[in-house]
């Protein structure tokens, strides 16, 4: 595949088009009578850190729901990398780089702290599996760099000293964690977040959003943002989104679009 | 990070000391078997025989219902296709003077063979299938069980092979206990490897939630198929094991009542312990043997009755099994200890 590489693999020259990582275009989703998402414009590239914001029912997740695959697009594309992901399985976008939270926490409960980010390392099919039943040199040498990979990523989120706690014995805000914990451990290029401060205290928040920050700069994602408390929002994203009833309304800065009457309408209501 | 290899393992035993230890007790189960069987009385030896070959059944349906959390219940039609395998294809041997000399040959070959056999026919089923999920998977898995019994039941031969099905199939008894516990060692190991493995993780994954799992990149179709492929291919062996070891299969011995069996061993065992479903297997075969005294009371037929109230017990007083989902030991360090950055 001769696809267009993103702006920053050139070192040196300025390429003359800019192509994102992962590109948006006249995105609609439609259930039934029902249009989730109409004409949805985006794009992210590695760094970046963008919000996605709107009252309830806006269509935020759909959006998410779309990107990795869990839903099909009925119009339009999904660009990633030079790559059409419109309509492929969440695992086989997961692979391409897209790894994602859930608005409502989804971890492995059963499963251990530590075993909950070694499931995103499976993501070879056949492969090793008469290694893991022989195991072979090999295969040991690779199960345990995996496994230190794992206990590294999850000293960085804090929970080193939790690793092996059921997951569900977690507290609420130690759960986010994990949840982000293993969705970076699948390498993603962009990290999509779901409501990531839901439910969580303001020392909570204040945490999240350093976290945020680091998870940017340190892993070099790009990240999406869904989110309804504002101030984390406006503090932390470059560029917002504003979604109302599956309708772009605005694009901009923090700034612009607290100063955007269209926002500021679809939040509170118009004028009487 | 170059560092990474200077590191201590997590895992209790390395893998050379863990694979010589399992050669050594496959080394040792010849002499041992061999002792065990002179030793005891045959009706003793038959029952450990039993035990074995339940410890493999169970733990094989212990990877598809307990570990990746898919509810089969057709497992004993699996027995039965590699049964019938392995049964037809040594009686055809015994039927032209063949078979005397060749024991271990025979064993060799036909029982992974029946394995094969059915783990194909498990993938054949799972595919479809295995888009269902709880009840429907159950019904279909079944309706597969019973399929395969009566299509064995109705057929007479296949063309130079004796099937007999309606009327049992007489096999030479060529299995003994080290057949049968070669098998079971096999089959343990396998199904533990997998499940304390990185790629393990997957199938309980899909256990937990399919959903993010398939978010974390796991192929959540191909492992659900994988561990439905791995399970019948141990079923055919278990029941490649029971027509070697039993002198006569009948396809009523593999009803949905025998699979509804396994699933007891499981659910009671602990659904994706591996150690407790063994232990549950052990004691759910022993048991009912014990129980047969009862029958010299002259009253009714008690032993069944007490089984099912002991079942009925034990789901009231321990519904999450022996075990739940613990394992007699473990096979990793606890990884929280001390952490060398030293977070105070």
């Amino acid at each position: 595949m001769d696809a267009p590489q993103a702006c920053g693999a050139q070192p040196g020259g300025k390429p003359l088009i800019h192509v994102p990582l992962l590109e948006i275009t006249n995105l609609c989703v439609q259930f039934g009578g029902l249009r989730a998402l109409s004409q949805f414009n985006f794009a992210l590239d590695p760094g970046d850190l963008v919000g996605l914001i709107g009252p309830n029912g806006a269509g935020k997740t759909t959006a998410f729901n779309v990107v990795t695959g869990v839903y099909r697009p009925s119009a339009g594309r999904v660009i990633l990398d030079g790559r059409s992901i419109g309509g492929r399985k969440p695992f086989q976008v997961n692979r391409l780089g897209v790894a994602r939270t859930f608005q409502n926490i989804r971890l492995f409960e059963g499963m251990s702290v530590f075993d909950n980010v070694l499931v995103s390392f499976n993501r070879s099919g056949m492969g090793g599996v008469a290694g893991t039943l022989v195991r072979t040199p090999g295969h040991e040498r690779i199960e345990h760099n995996r496994e230190c990979e794992a206990l590294d990523l999850l000293a960085v989120f804090g929970l080193a000293g939790r690793a092996d706690d059921l997951s569900s014995s977690l507290p609420y805000g130690q759960q986010r964690r994990l949840e982000i914990a293993r969705a970076l451990a699948t390498r993603p290029r962009i990290l999509l977040l779901d409501e990531p401060a839901a439910g969580m205290n303001p020392q909570e928040k204040v945490d999240l959003m350093e976290m945020i920050r680091l998870l940017r700069d340190r892993f070099r994602v790009g990240i999406w943002l869904i989110e309804h408390d504002m101030k984390l929002v406006m503090s932390i994203c470059q560029r917002i989104t504003v979604l109302d009833h599956g309708e772009t309304i605005a694009v901009g800065t923090p700034q612009e679009i607290q100063d955007n009457p269209k926002v500021i309408e679809a939040y509170l209501g118009g004028p009487a | 990070m170059t560092e990474l290899s200077d590191r201590p393992s997590s895992r209790v035993l390395p893998a050379w000391a863990a694979n010589f230890v399992i050669v050594l007790v496959i080394g040792t189960l010849w002499p041992v078997a061999r002792l065990t069987a002179s030793q005891l009385n045959p009706y003793v030896v038959q029952v450990i025989l039993l035990i074995g070959i339940n410890i493999v059944m169970a733990t094989s349906l212990n990877l598809i219902n307990g570990i990746t959390g898919q509810f089969s219940l057709g497992h004993a039609g699996f027995a039965a296709v590699g049964a019938y395998v392995t049964g037809v294809l040594v009686n055809y041997l015994a039927a032209h003077d063949q078979l005397a000399g060749h024991e271990w040959l025979a064993m060799i070959v036909f029982l992974p063979l029946g394995g094969i056999i059915a783990a194909a026919m498990g993938l054949v089923v799972g595919i479809p299938t295995l888009r269902l999920t709880g009840d429907y998977l159950a019904i279909a898995t079944l309706g597969f069980g019973e399929i395969i019994r009566i299509v064995i039941t109705n057929t007479n031969r296949i063309g130079p092979l004796e099937v007999r099905g309606s009327q049992g199939l007489r096999v030479p008894v060529i299995s003994n206990l080290f057949w049968t516990y070669l098998w079971v060692i096999i089959c343990v190991v396998c199904v533990w490897r997998l499940v304390h493995s990185i790629k393990g993780k997957a199938f309980l994954a899909v256990r937990e939630d399919e959903i993010a799992a398939a978010a974390m990149g796991v192929n959540t179709t191909f492992y659900k198929v994988l561990a439905f492929v791995i399970g019948a291919f141990f079923a055919g062996v278990g029941g490649g094991l029971q027509a070697t070891g039993f002198f006569l299969i009948d396809p009523k011995g593999f009803g949905f009542m025998q699979s509804f069996l396994y699933v007891v061993m499981v659910v009671l065992g602990g659904s994706g312990s591996v150690t407790g479903v063994i232990l549950a297997a052990i004691v759910l075969t022993w048991l009912p043997e014990q129980l047969r005294s009862l029958k010299s009371l002259h009253v009714e037929d008690l032993r069944m009755v007490t089984f099912s109230l002991l079942l009925i017990v034990m789901m009231l007083v321990r519904p999450e099994g022996l075990l739940g989902r613990r394992e007699l030991w473990w096979t990793r360090r606890r990884l929280a200890a001390p952490s060398p950055a030293g977070n105070p």
